[in-house]
């Protein structure tokens, strides 16, 4: 990869072109409230302070776009299960390690209780270490949107290819547009109570599952979506389309980054996917309750490899902390500052909620990068 | 030589021979190990003098004293390993006083069944830095641990030094104005270090930056002794040792991204394993802060010297009683640098 690459993509001037430019479309007699809905672009927002080159009237809101942010507590209940209790090798990705389940209990808290919790970089790792330890069961803790769903999927398929008998997925993958619809049937949004204009598009999840994807959501609910990359120029650039389109009366998918994401997506990874999961009739996401056909589960012919089946795991459920903003947050109805607990008990340390777990979490964003502008946006 | 062997049946099979319980026992395989491996290594006549201290005068004036224990896996990386590592960490310790480096002591703990071979490497490498640096091992201690008890081999070493007549050094010192000078390119430590590790293996041309900064250090404060503060950015990098400083001086500080050096390759390795090049460490760095009167002298001598090349001014000290530290993007925003929070980032020293 060249750096070079990378670094026109934050480039200090054609950022200060794309701020006139924006500033120059922006309206001044109306807002503009923008929801990026992927963590990667919440984190590329704060990290590189796109906020302070957009003109006051063009608000972002910070989506639910963050895997481990919409993971429910029965399901990160499931996973403190599988590690204390069954004696399994789980292996997760680093981002699960901290989530706070039943008790604030972690799987962190529980590794250095003695569970065997191992952190891996991809769902192969996990396959390897099944490989190496014939003897122990192994579960990899699947987390994520179709952007890590490919892999799990290669995954399962390979672990089925060599008859692995100690090998199995606790499978958590949702997916990106059905959540988008269930943000916009929330009541606040539905009754324009908080308006949501437009939305900056995922990009890696549409490289999977292209710009098409959202197509059915832009019609229906007469929102525009621009699908745009994780780097700062991407993100601007998305704004002047999304700011282009609401002034023509729009409501149109556009594709920003072209460079990776095609209308169709990627349909070799759609296939394999096909082949191992299939849609759950309904999933429950942190903040946002019960959405219909909003994850995945694995086919029947997976059923060997399901730890959901494999091992009896209890539901618990226990309420949020009540003073914790989280659900609001992720809905886009308030911001981290607005939380009583923000950067008081809750801070990215001790998290008490699951928006400042994950450095895409919109309140760890926000604490890490962007404390300084608390009081600057309380006006807005 | 031939003394030693008369003295032992056997010489160490440096080759295939492991580590065994008996080599920290105390008794004659624990000597032979010293004598033939650690004092032929470290040679110099107070490790010789074989007492469990060294005796040496002291100067008038302050003395610094400094610890630091190695755990970094893998042993080995592009541009150092843990015993180059081990004597370059402390001695830079010493250094960031402003201090001349004297004398090195060195605790190791050997698991069992620790290959002899890469002992000796380990060794000859930490003799060879020591060496280079002009500051002598001069007392040591071995232990060994049972196998799974260790992970191969754990180095402590502690230095002491002395501090030049009016030089006053303290990460209390920064005063708002001050300049932030940092020596050269950041991460290069880090990103060597886990392109080997096993899970992650990728080819680089990254090299660790592991060297003795006492050399440079003594040419800054010969030039400028008022230099406020002074630090290396090693665990939790750039970002760590800014809002430390910021937090001990209850000031606020600014940097500027397009200021900081980062190598391509070490920005490229970032990007593909999601890190911030701010928060991965660095071995061979410094970060100095002085009035702003001083900011171009300093940065002049830094410059000049091998290990200082690439040396930038790359912020300012602003008052702030909340000790922020903030950073003006290359794209033209601004945000905070804070701490790490509790990333999952392996042993790197």
């Amino acid at each position: 990869m060249s750096v070079r690459f990378i670094d026109e993509f934050r480039d200090g001037t054609l950022a200060g072109k794309l701020a006139s430019g924006i500033a120059a479309a922006a309206d001044p007699g109306r807002a503009y409230h923008l929801m990026e809905f992927c963590g990667g672009h919440t984190h590329a927002i704060f990290r590189y302070g796109v906020q302070d080159l957009l003109p006051q009237n063009v608000r972002l809101i910070h989506g639910p776009g963050c895997p481990v942010c919409v993971l429910p507590i029965p399901r990160v209940a499931h996973a403190l299960q599988l590690a204390s209790e069954h004696g399994v090798i789980l292996c997760t990705y680093g981002d699960m390690l901290r989530v706070p389940g039943p008790e604030l209990r972690t799987l962190l808290k529980a590794k250095a209780r003695g569970a065997d919790i191992r952190m891996v970089w991809s769902c192969l790792d996990a396959l390897k270490i099944a490989q190496a330890n014939p003897k122990r069961e192994v579960v990899f803790f699947a987390i994520g949107f179709e952007t890590t769903t490919p892999p799990t999927a290669v995954a399962l398929s390979q672990a089925k290819a060599l008859r692995l008998t100690n090998f199995s997925v606790h499978c958590n993958h949702v997916l990106t547009p059905p959540a988008i619809m269930g943000l916009l049937a929330t009541e606040e949004h539905r009754s324009g109570a908080v308006p949501l204009d437009g939305f900056i598009g995922p990009a890696h999840v549409s490289a999977v599952i292209g710009s098409r994807a959202f197509e059915p959501f832009a019609e229906r609910h007469r929102r525009p979506v621009v699908i745009a990359g994780f780097e700062p120029l991407d993100v601007m650039q998305s704004i002047l389309m999304l700011i282009r389109q609401l002034n023509d009366g729009r409501a149109e998918v556009e594709n920003e980054y072209t460079r990776v994401v095609s209308r169709e997506g990627n349909v070799k990874a759609q296939a394999m996917m096909a082949e191992v999961f299939e849609v759950r009739e309904a999933f429950e996401w942190r903040g946002l309750g019960d959405l219909p056909l909003s994850a995945l589960k694995l086919r029947e012919e997976y059923a060997a490899f399901d730890a959901e089946r494999r091992f009896a795991l209890r539901h618990e459920h226990v309420a949020d902390n009540k003073a914790c903003e989280c659900p609001d947050i992720l809905r886009g109805l308030k911001q981290p500052a607005d939380c009583k607990l923000f950067a008081t008990i809750c801070t990215p340390e001790n998290p008490i909620g699951s928006c400042m777990v994950s450095s895409e979490g919109a309140c760890a964003a926000w604490y890490t990068y962007g404390r300084t502008r608390e009081r600057r946006l309380a006006a807005v | 030589m031939n003394q030693i062997k008369r003295r032992y049946p056997r010489p160490l099979d440096l080759r295939q021979g492991r580590i065994d319980l008996g080599h920290g026992s105390g008794g004659r395989a624990m000597a032979q190990l010293i004598e033939e491996l650690f004092e032929a290594q470290f040679d110099n006549p107070m490790l010789s003098q074989r007492n469990d201290q060294a005796c040496f005068p002291v100067q008038a004036g302050r003395m610094v004293m400094t610890t630091d224990g190695f755990v970094i896996s893998p042993l080995f990386f592009p541009g150092g390993d843990i015993g180059s590592l081990a004597v370059h960490g402390t001695i830079n310790d010493v250094a960031m006083a402003g201090a001349r480096p004297l004398y090195l002591a060195c605790g190791m703990i050997l698991e069992e069944g620790f290959p002899l071979a890469d002992l000796r490497r380990i060794v000859a490498s930490m003799a060879g830095a020591a060496k280079d640096a002009g500051v002598p091992i001069v007392t040591g201690d071995t232990k060994v641990v049972e196998r799974g008890k260790g992970d191969g081999i754990f180095i402590t070493t502690t230095g002491v030094g002395v501090v030049p007549d009016g030089v006053n050094i303290g990460a209390d010192r920064a005063r708002p104005g001050d300049a932030v000078l940092l020596s050269g390119s950041i991460g290069d430590h880090g990103t060597a270090v886990l392109s080997k590790r096993e899970s992650l293996s990728f080819e680089t041309e990254i090299v660790s930056d592991s060297a003795a900064l006492h050399g440079l250090v003594a040419e800054m404060v010969a030039i400028v002794p008022g230099i406020h503060v002074m630090r290396d950015p090693t665990r939790g990098g750039l970002a760590a040792l800014l809002n430390e400083i910021a937090v001990e001086s209850g000031v606020g500080i600014i940097v500027r991204e397009s200021a900081i050096p980062v190598v391509p390759a070490v920005q490229g390795a970032c990007e593909l394993l999601g890190l911030d090049p701010l928060y991965v460490a660095n071995e061979g760095k410094l970060c100095a802060f002085c009035a702003p009167e001083d900011a171009e002298r300093l940065l002049a001598v830094m410059s000049g010297h091998p290990l200082g090349r690439n040396a930038a001014i790359i912020g300012e000290v602003i008052e702030d009683d909340r000790s922020f530290v903030q950073m003006r993007t290359t794209l033209g925003g601004s945000r905070i640098v804070d701490w790490l929070a509790g990333e999952q980032l392996p042993r790197i020293c």
